[in-house]
């Protein structure tokens, strides 16, 4: 629309609201691609309503189920599984937290050099694409079942995100502060502890308590692999159909999570 | 106080003796834990298995490898059903998700007292379950299938997309909105024309965002019989053909980074 | 045409912004409202068309009493009110034609305005108002791509749109700079002249709102001290509206103010 030729014509003009693309036929195919894939997309699932109409009648009862859930029946299995996941949840946040703090400081371009820059960038893109669950049976086949398995599992996945999220943090740093430690004449060492530590520490210690929380989640789901934690015991629920022993896992899960992220909360508007 | 005077002598510590024996609790305390959980775990593992973790991986290296390539025109349709599981499941959840959010947001909730817990009950839950939980627990429900992985996968995203997009909600400009409401608009108007443009950018964000989260999530619904790729897997891992889980493994690499790729691009074309 | 009658706000913090305000506008009359910052005029504006909840007393526009309206009702009213921002407050990631446009929502259903099917004559209108400010070229803009006084000009233009009886103006200039701020005025008191409009406009720059109003109202801790033409605004009454010695209340004031917007 151009339109500062006099006043006169701008009666009776007609007003569209400009199209978010503005060439014609750029806009015409996303829309007709987008809608093709999705008929494509729908024809190809088939659904088997009869089988998802029976299936509604469980989905009452498990739904119900959270109004009566059953701790009592399978308590010791439950109270095993929370404790192994809670074991796990530990262990490898402290372990993972404790070598991605390194990794960090190699993979942040203004305090590592260049080749140690790669190689831990290098760990952290290894440790963010592959998924915990892989990751799970993996290491599965090669230590056996249990918790073990599942303790590296964590750790390894805590590594490529804390990592990852830290190294930006001490990239985006306050130059002045650092360079006013290294003007004093401190050690690389020094320099770490006093010019990058202060100013990282909060949000350390913020992600540390948000990976806590995910590594809690993810425990909770490495069983179903054989890696320990609650998710065997869950698994084993829901093949016998003991909706009540589920919904009362998924509880004490919602009910942890909840938990740590009040907790969570607290630390951090303390920290920050 | 960090000073203390002894006899004239001004000693500067950083900590009083006080904090400092606290600190020494705490983590004294911190190690006991984690002793203790350490112990838990070596006590459940068999060590003998461990030892021979060397072995047994050389041995599984050997079998995967090479990638059984041939095997890549039967995994033609499990790629599709993954990009549709994550595709349709995050449509599905941005849908239901908005609801969610307005009504979670103290600044658009209806009633602060009796709505919006409801909501951040539904955003807390559905967030804190992951998708592999949400699948076994439709399965169970509705049968196995590509189905089920699309549905859990849309109740998982549910909490993630409204969680971040009530956030964006409470932060927009409230003089916007105001100005809306001073021309009479009537309570919709001032949420489509006051609102809805000020959170288009998160909201467009949030989805590309979770859409890269769920073909990540999606590769590995199969496992538990939820459709897609990771079914393959399964069945690959249960039958130990290794030289089709690698090449099944690289796949799911190849999608995970192609789908980084392509959020980041979009994100910055929207931003 | 609007009359107020003994008009109070006290906020939650236990504020009173506004205590026991009359005033009375005939048709068409343009006024200034000064006082210091804090001495309730943005509260007295928000009270007209209740953007702010009064705490007791009425608002009369016409016949109307506008205290005691039902929502719908008031949506009715406030079609009849328009007003102009201090900080433009557009929607910014709007074009300039539907921030425009948006003046009408009170007269177009949800559906129509949903999907932007504005009646013709209402384009017409918004095309004819844009031209008059000199922005017809600028339409399809986005209204963050504008610049101070080209925002106001289409805050001014969605005001007009909405064919009100009366303009609340909030500091119309205070992000503005000085030939601009001029700009605006007199734009404003023009298209107030050629439509016969009343409006209330607040202003802090005394020597601006002289220039271009027919009467002034001086506004202090919620209540009015001046009401009278500008040039009998002398010293001695300028004095008593701003308070010469008494600079620290007024700043103590500008802080409570802020404080209640940012509670709010």
């Amino acid at each position: 629309m151009s339109a500062a030729d006099g006043s006169a014509p701008l009666i009776g003009k007609r007003w569209k609201k400009p199209p978010f693309v503005q060439r014609t036929w750029l806009r015409w195919l996303l829309i007709l691609g987008f809608g093709a894939y999705l008929v494509a997309a729908f024809m190809t699932i088939d659904v088997n309503w009869s089988r998802v109409y029976e299936g509604l009648e469980r989905g009452k009862q498990f739904v119900l189920a959270f109004t009566n859930p059953d701790f009592t029946s399978r308590s010791s299995d439950i109270w095993e599984g929370m404790v192994e996941s809670i074991v796990m949840t530990i262990t490898s946040s402290v372990v993972g937290i404790a070598i991605s703090i390194p990794i960090a400081l190699g993979a942040a371009r203004n305090v590592a050099p260049l080749p140690i820059y790669l190689i831990c960038r290098g760990i952290i893109a290894i440790s963010r694409a592959l998924q915990e669950i892989i990751v799970a049976i993996l290491l599965v086949a090669i230590f056996g079942f249990g918790p073990l398995a599942g303790f590296f599992t964590l750790s390894f996945a805590t590594i490529g995100f804390l990592s990852k999220l830290l190294a930006e943090d001490i990239e985006s740093m306050d130059k002045v502060q650092a360079e006013a430690i290294k003007a004093s004449g401190a050690k690389w060492t020094q320099w770490i502890n006093y010019g990058v530590q202060p100013q990282v520490m909060p949000r350390l210690i913020g992600l540390s308590m948000y990976r806590i929380d995910i590594n809690f989640r993810e425990s909770a789901i490495l069983g179903l692999v054989g890696a320990g934690g609650i998710g065997a015991t869950l698994n084993t629920a829901f093949d016998r159909y003991e909706y009540d022993t589920a919904a009362a896992i998924l509880i004490t899960i919602i009910v942890i999570v909840m938990a740590l992220e009040y907790l969570s909360g607290i630390i951090r508007a303390r920290v920050q | 106080m960090p000073v203390r005077d002894t006899g004239g002598l001004k000693l500067w510590q950083r900590r009083t003796q006080r904090e400092s024996l606290m600190h020494w609790v705490l983590w004294l305390i911190g190690i006991a834990i984690f002793a203790y959980c350490w112990q838990q775990i070596s006590e459940a593992t068999t060590w003998f298995f461990v030892w021979d973790a060397p072995r047994i991986t050389q041995d599984i290296w050997t079998r995967a490898t090479p990638p059984k390539w041939e095997y890549i025109t039967q995994l033609g349709k499990p790629i599709w059903d993954t990009l549709n599981i994550a595709t349709l499941g995050t449509i599905i959840s941005l849908i239901l998700a908005v609801p969610v959010a307005f009504l979670a947001a103290r600044n658009t909730t209806p009633s602060a007292l009796f709505i919006r817990p409801i909501a951040l009950l539904i955003i807390v839950s559905t967030r804190s379950i992951n998708s592999l939980i949400w699948a076994l627990l439709l399965i169970a429900i509705i049968g196995p299938g590509v189905f089920a992985g699309v549905v859990a996968i849309a109740i998982r995203s549910i909490g993630f997309c409204a969680k971040l997009l009530y956030e964006a909600i409470e932060e927009i400009d409230t003089t916007q909105v105001e100005a809306i409401t001073a021309t009479g608009a009537s309570r919709w108007q001032v949420m489509a024309y006051g609102i809805v443009p000020q959170i288009m950018p998160a909201f467009a964000g949030i989805a590309v965002f979770r859409w890269d989260i769920n073909i990540r999530e999606s590769t590995v619904l199969g496992l538990v019989g939820a459709g897609g790729i990771g079914l393959q897997l399964s069945s690959s891992l249960n039958v130990l053909a290794w030289p089709q889980v690698s090449l099944i493994l690289l796949v799911i690499l190849a999608a995970v980074v192609i789908s980084e790729w392509v959020s980041a691009k979009v994100r910055a074309a929207i931003i | 045409m609007l009359r107020l009658e003994k008009l109070v706000k006290t906020y939650k913090t236990g504020d009173q912004a506004l205590k026991a305000v009359d005033l009375e506008i005939p048709e068409g009359q343009v006024l200034a409202l000064i006082g210091p910052s804090g001495a309730g005029k943005s509260t007295l504006i928000r009270c007209i068309n209740r953007l702010v909840e009064p705490t007791s007393g009425k608002v009369y526009l016409g016949q109307t009493e506008l205290t005691g309206l039902s929502s719908g009702a008031l949506r009715k009213e406030r079609r009849r009110m328009g007003m102009i921002f201090q900080e433009y407050a557009l929607v910014e990631r709007l074009t300039v034609m539907e921030n425009v446009l948006s003046g009408r929502l009170g007269y177009v259903g949800f559906w129509r305005s949903f999907l932007r099917k504005y009646p013709q004559s209402d384009i017409d209108e918004a095309f004819r108002l844009l031209d008059r400010v000199g922005l017809a070229h600028m339409a399809d803009k986005r209204a963050d791509e504008l610049s101070g006084g080209q925002r106001q000009r289409v805050g001014i233009c969605r005001a007009l749109i909405q064919d009100p009886a009366l303009l609340l103006v909030d500091e119309p200039t205070a992000s503005l700079d000085p030939k601009t701020s001029r700009q605006i005025m007199r734009l404003i008191c023009e298209l107030c002249r050629e439509r016969g409009l009343a409006a209330i406009i607040n202003i802090h720059d005394v020597a601006l709102a002289q220039m271009f109003v027919q009467r002034v109202i001086g506004l202090r801790f919620g209540a009015m001290v001046y009401d009278g033409p500008p040039d009998g605004l002398t010293p001695e009454q300028l004095t008593e509206i701003y308070g010469e010695e008494d600079w620290e209340a007024t700043i103590e004031a500008v802080d409570e103010d802020d404080d209640i917007e940012a509670a709010e």
